[in-house]
């Protein structure tokens, strides 16, 4: 029940590691490592989900937030690397229509 | 009349980190009763929306509380009630108390968790809600065993 994230700062590209299980509990951790990032006009910040192993919907508020907070500071926001099982979610929610969401064809982990 | 075969209740602290505690909990029993991967992960998700929702607005800020929560496994399914209130089911009495999920009240209560509603919808065969006494949302997952899946006969290999 821990989430573990691991930030990597290439200038104005921001790259986090996301593992663990992302809940009630763990969601504030997240929103507040990654709002300070989607905060900073221009710059990109991605979010590596492979090592999720559970998601729910406050989650998805987390990056819904995120994605609101982006648009309006003009930085931008892609997810990546999530398992079928957490693609699903935002599929069924038809967030997978207004989040950047990069497509890991074949080698998933 | 209520034929049930086992019954598992639980009670936590209105709190969020004892959500994963529930996780692991249904995890166990739906695993013994021969659900698949995906669908114990369903019914996970399911299971904590339902206490998320309970634990964000039961109780006040400074009000501590306890959420129920009450396993009924049958041969054919598993039924997850969740109280937000910290006493323990009359499950009959319960039962009877439940509706479809547009009774004015419970909707009410639960809309601001939409989003969780939402998935516990989309993930359960059934869900029902009950605003007396504090809400109660009860999910059916049924079992399907032989590995049949419900849509697998609505799917036609016609030739286009």
């Amino acid at each position: 029940m821990n989430l573990q994230i691991k930030q990597e700062d290439h200038e104005n590209t921001h790259h986090l590691h996301i593992g663990g299980e992302i809940d009630a509990y763990t969601a504030p951790q997240l929103r507040e490592a990654l709002l300070p990032l989607t905060g900073k006009e221009g710059h990109e910040t991605l979010v590596h989900l492979g090592d999720v192993n559970y998601m729910d919907s406050t989650g998805l508020g987390v990056f819904v937030g995120a994605l609101k907070s982006s648009k309006e500071h003009g930085s931008s926001l892609k997810l990546t690397g999530m398992t079928s099982r957490v693609q699903r979610l935002f599929e069924i929610t038809g967030l997978d229509e207004v989040i950047d969401i990069e497509d890991v064809k074949g080698g998933s982990k | 009349m209520i034929n049930i075969s086992d019954f598992v209740e639980m009670k936590i602290p209105a709190q969020a980190e004892f959500v994963g505690v529930t996780r692991l909990t249904v995890s166990g029993i739906a695993n013994r009763m021969g659900y698949s991967y995906d669908e114990i992960e369903d019914i996970k998700i399911a299971l904590s929306e339902a206490c998320t929702n309970a634990v964000n607005h039961a109780y006040k800020e400074n009000e501590k509380g306890q959420i129920t929560i009450g396993f009924g496994i049958y041969e054919d399914r598993l039924e997850m009630m969740v109280l937000d209130r910290g006493q323990s089911f009359d499950y009959t009495k319960v039962s009877e108390k439940l509706g479809p999920v547009d009774s004015d009240k419970s909707v009410e209560q639960l809309s601001e968790g939409g989003l969780g509603l939402f998935l516990i919808e989309s993930l359960m065969d059934k869900v029902e809600i009950s605003g007396e006494d504090g809400v109660v949302v009860m999910m059916t997952k049924f079992l399907h065993r032989d590995g049949v899946e419900v849509d697998a006969d609505t799917i036609s290999s016609s030739p286009q």
